[in-house]
């Protein structure tokens, strides 16, 4: 299969490329290209115009730290986040999530900005952003705006960007002291879509007891969800007691799909099994233990 | 819509220039309009890895890749593993090892293989199998691959295989 003949623009800058975007309603954003191009393979996507950012790098790619916080530049390719020195030590949930995305070539030039901007339900780096509660900088002819990553995903790849915008950074914030994460995916092999993934942030105080947890899944609803329910329950748990909190209350708490790779009663399960597994390693991990240690 | 793009781009060494068709993928130029059959075409959507090549270094789908975008880009396909006339050290351990039946999967292979090598010299077998997960074979089973692909790791570290 072939894609559909279009027109094919490079743009020369960022408001070259917002120039396209606002003239032509038809156009549709080139970047890594690792989910545009299957669509216009299988026709899927039928463009009138593609334009192709992959020149922008200078203006869009990069990763820059802040104070209390990391402005991670739209066109920044999947294998730099896997290993940047910066991220691995302010964000390194992002890191370890790079490291589920799809297989080596596909990190080759797939980007962050092209994942948010998909919205894959089953894709990592949308529940990172969820679960971290990142903003996506956006910008058009008519201006500039942030969107919270509360707002950005609204259905089945499906995201707050007009026709027009483009999405240009993703600022995501610095770890803090005592905090710790885990990220983890079932899937039928290593690398492909998952069934279900789950992520965790938790701060763990000198008791052993949970202060503050966040959780957030993807592959169970046509978007990353929190579940902000079971992570209040958390607050205040030692570790035995969240993890049949989350056994108990997780698979209540979501109502996922059935469809041809897995029926909704196994990504129910899943979900909680995984839930456990992340709020356990976080747990460990903000405790400086092993999170991969079984307690 | 039927502007040509023209591009210039390093294939195997040398310097190639084309107009292309806007929908012209990567795998289709390096394929019909250079000869390069090696690289074949097994799904089109990214999930065979039958199509990877080399492209600045860092394995791509080349199914997934307009030419047009590889303007000013430096590719390696499998037939330049290595100099005409000679085998590349993983292509020989694939041969030995019985790690090709019908071939189709194995420039895919290799090129992945090859970029493993050279960031993970000496990796352990599930690091094998986890870095070659984005390739299908139907005919071998992967055992002989991965058995291939440590061979070549070990020979290429001079360290001699397993049955010296």
């Amino acid at each position: 299969m072939k894609p559909a003949p279009f027109r094919y623009v490079r743009a020369r800058s960022v408001d070259d490329a917002l120039e396209w975007l606002a003239r032509e309603p038809g156009a549709k954003v080139l970047a890594g290209g690792q989910s545009l191009v299957p669509l216009l393979n299988m026709r899927l996507a039928r463009p009138d115009v593609v334009v192709d950012i992959n020149g922008l790098e200078g203006e869009l790619a990069g990763i820059r730290p802040e104070e209390g916080r990391i402005r991670v530049g739209a066109l920044t390719r999947h294998w730099r986040l896997e290993t940047d020195p910066v991220l691995l030590e302010q964000c390194p949930l992002v890191p370890e999530a790079e490291r589920l995305v799809g297989h080596a070539a596909i990190r080759s030039r797939g980007t962050m900005g092209g994942s948010l901007a998909h919205a894959d339900p089953a894709a990592e780096l949308p529940v990172v952003f969820r679960l971290l509660d990142g903003t996506a900088v956006v910008r058009s002819l008519r201006g500039r705006r942030e969107i919270p990553a509360d707002r950005f995903f609204q259905g089945y790849y499906t995201t707050d960007l007009a026709p027009d915008e483009l999405l240009t950074e993703i600022v995501l914030p610095s770890r803090s002291a005592g905090q710790g994460w885990a990220i983890v995916e079932r899937a039928a092999r290593h690398g492909d879509f998952a069934w279900a993934l789950a992520a965790a942030l938790v701060t763990v105080d000198g008791d052993g007891r949970i202060r503050t947890a966040r959780l957030a899944l993807g592959g169970v609803a046509d978007r990353p969800v929190r579940l902000f329910a079971v992570e209040e329950a958390l607050g205040g748990e030692r570790l035995k007691a969240a993890r049949d909190a989350v056994r108990e209350l997780v698979p209540r708490a979501v109502d996922p799909p059935d469809d041809v790779h897995a029926p909704a009663a196994f990504r129910r399960h899943l979900a909680g099994v995984l839930a456990e597994q992340v709020i356990a390693a976080a747990v460990h991990r903000a405790q400086g233990m092993d999170p991969t240690k079984e307690r | 819509m039927d502007d040509r793009i023209p591009i210039v781009l390093a294939v195997n060494g040398e310097t190639v220039r084309a107009d292309v068709e806007p929908r012209l993928l990567l795998a289709d130029f390096l394929r019909d309009r250079l000869g390069l059959t090696g690289t074949h075409l097994g799904c089109e959507q990214g999930v065979c890895g039958a199509c990877t090549v080399l492209l600045d270094g860092r394995p791509v789908r080349s199914c997934l890749m307009l030419a047009a975008s590889a303007d000013g880009a430096t590719v390696v396909t499998v037939e330049g593993l290595a100099p005409p006339g000679q085998l590349h050290p993983l292509q020989e351990a694939f041969r030995e090892a019985h790690a090709l039946q019908c071939g189709f999967c194995t420039p895919g292979f290799l090129v992945t293989a090859v970029h493993l090598l050279r960031e993970n010299p000496r990796p352990t077998r599930p690091e094998i199998r986890e870095a070659l997960s984005g390739n299908l074979c139907r005919c071998t089973g992967y055992q002989n691959i991965v058995n291939a692909v440590e061979r070549a790791g070990r020979l290429m570290a001079g360290l001699g295989t397993t049955d010296d």
